[in-house]
């Protein structure tokens, strides 16, 4: 059907029809047949809500305004750091040290000034979920951690909005849409979170800078489709990217009749306490060692320069020690039990890695293997370079 | 019959740091079974202590969920592809809630 060029359609709200200006902005959407007129008003009333302004949030939040989405509401309670700068493009290095969502806003409106951008500097919690939820159509989840992933996701079905959800780990990444009627939610898929600690984070496990670049872009060609209700959506399917070998390979998501949240008869009917749910209690994740034997970075100091015969066992990766290192002897923690032969219980063993934790691991390893003489670095090596030798790089 | 389990980045690691294994197996459960007594660190990964599948990650043969099929006994043929999927969150230090 062919679109009366110079006669916009009654608008149906307030505003709902395009300028001049807009019209020149978006002409590159307008001669699509697939996006139009029609496809554009579309985009223009949409309300969608951003949960998280990062590794994912950066593509989703440029593509977004830059498509012209009337309405992009940003959830983030975090401040720009240095490390995000490898992949979170939204933000420069003079936003280090500012609110996320204070510089995602400044920046999405210098892209496009005639949008609405509603910034919510606050954690997404089960208390502000539902209201926050219900101003927008569809939700998008950039977000970091499992918690705030089963909130998302119960509040998308309670408030009966679409969460296209987006995740990647390293090299890998996971695209789908939840919260379809007849769709699968992400309990369908994952009724229950891995445990503290199995996972590891992208500050653990580093990530390609590009990868939640193409993940988040393609979450937010996920959610343009559906505002403009064309192409085939992935409800019901569940887009796997590796990024490495370049290959994109798909599996089949079906909703479970006997989803607690979005089944036939669900047993949840309002929102709980994620952290509980994933284990996880207060700020840090537990630790699963307890008493463990400590020497903090000045007292390890003070025992080498006295001249003790201290063992400094680094249980790091290798090219974490090639990054930097205090001169210990390399054992990664994952080798440990095939060279533990290479140790000598009867000396003097401090154990590090880069925060003290993995070390805590190995010498709670050790301590079961028969090593009494054995203390785990607290802090680790980042501790070492905050309290013993500045010139030692954090990383 | 030989069917190649891709391995997930998270636990290729406990795979000799291979993304994929060829194993011989008629069925699901016969396939895990080898992949695990290949790599046995894999094991505690994929399974919990009562030796059920853990419920964060998700087995398929080619590309349906062996949860809407056989389960363990899902049968494979020469050429099928098993696929463990964990979830995966990307991000955070710690979780924030």
């Amino acid at each position: 059907m062919a679109t009366k060029i110079g006669v916009p359609p009654a608008p149906a709200t307030k505003g709902a029809a395009l300028s001049k200006e807009e019209i020149m902005r978006y002409s590159r959407h307008l001669i699509m047949p697939e996006v139009g007129m029609e496809g554009q008003l579309k985009i223009k009333a949409a309300k969608v809500l951003c949960i998280g302004t990062g590794g994912l949030g950066a593509p989703l939040g440029l593509y977004l305004a830059a498509a012209g989405v009337g309405r992009i509401g940003l959830v983030d309670f975090d401040v720009v750091d240095s490390t995000n700068l490898q992949r979170q493009v939204l933000f420069g290095t003079q936003d280090v040290g500012k609110p996320k969502t204070e510089a995602a806003a400044n920046r999405l409106r210098d892209l496009n000034p005639d949008i609405q951008i509603d910034a919510f500097e606050t954690q997404l919690t089960s208390v502000n979920a539902l209201e926050l939820f219900k101003d927008y159509d569809i939700i998008v989840d950039g977000t970091d951690n499992f918690p705030t992933r089963y909130l998302v996701n119960d509040a998308s079905v309670m408030t009966g909005k679409l969460n296209v959800y987006g995740s990647i780990f390293r090299f890998e990444g996971q695209i789908t849409v939840f919260g379809a009627p007849d769709g699968p939610c992400y309990r369908c898929l994952y009724p229950e979170p891995p445990p503290p600690g199995l996972v590891p984070s992208c500050a653990e496990g580093g990530v390609l800078g590009v990868l939640p670049g193409i993940v988040g872009t393609i979450q937010a060609a996920e959610a343009l489709k559906l505002i403009i209700g064309k192409g085939d959506p992935l409800i019901g399917r569940l887009l796997l990217f590796d990024a490495l070998a370049m290959k994109f390979r798909e599996l089949k998501l079906r909703k479970n009749p006997d989803c607690p949240v979005c089944g036939t008869h669900p047993t949840q009917k309002g929102l709980i306490d994620y952290a509980e749910f994933c284990g996880v209690r207060g700020e840090e994740a537990p630790s699963t060692v307890t008493n463990i034997p400590e020497i903090t970075p000045k007292e390890l100091k003070a025992r080498l320069d006295k001249g003790d015969d201290i063992y400094v066992l680094d249980v790091r990766e290798p090219h974490e020690y090639q990054i930097c290192n205090i001169n210990g002897h390399l054992i990664p923690l994952g080798e440990l039990p095939q060279r533990v032969h290479e140790l000598d219980s009867s000396k003097e063993i401090v154990a590090h890695c880069k925060s003290g934790k993995r070390s805590a691991q190995a010498v709670e390893f050790l301590r079961g293997a028969g090593f009494k003489k054995i203390q785990n670095l607290k802090g680790g090596i980042l501790a070492w370079s905050d309290e013993v030798d500045p010139s030692v790089p954090k990383y | 019959m030989a069917v190649k389990v891709i391995i997930p980045t998270p636990l290729r690691a406990y795979a000799g740091k291979q993304e994929s294994v060829e194993v011989e197996a008629s069925t699901v459960g016969q396939a895990l079974g080898a992949l695990t007594t290949k790599h046995a660190d894999l094991k505690k990964h994929l399974y919990s202590e009562d030796g059920k599948l853990r419920s964060f990650v998700n087995v398929y043969v080619n590309d349906e969920d062996i949860r809407y099929l056989q389960k363990d006994q899902t049968a494979v043929k020469p050429g099928d592809t098993i696929s463990i999927v964990p979830s995966i969150a990307g991000g955070a230090n710690r979780a924030r809630i």
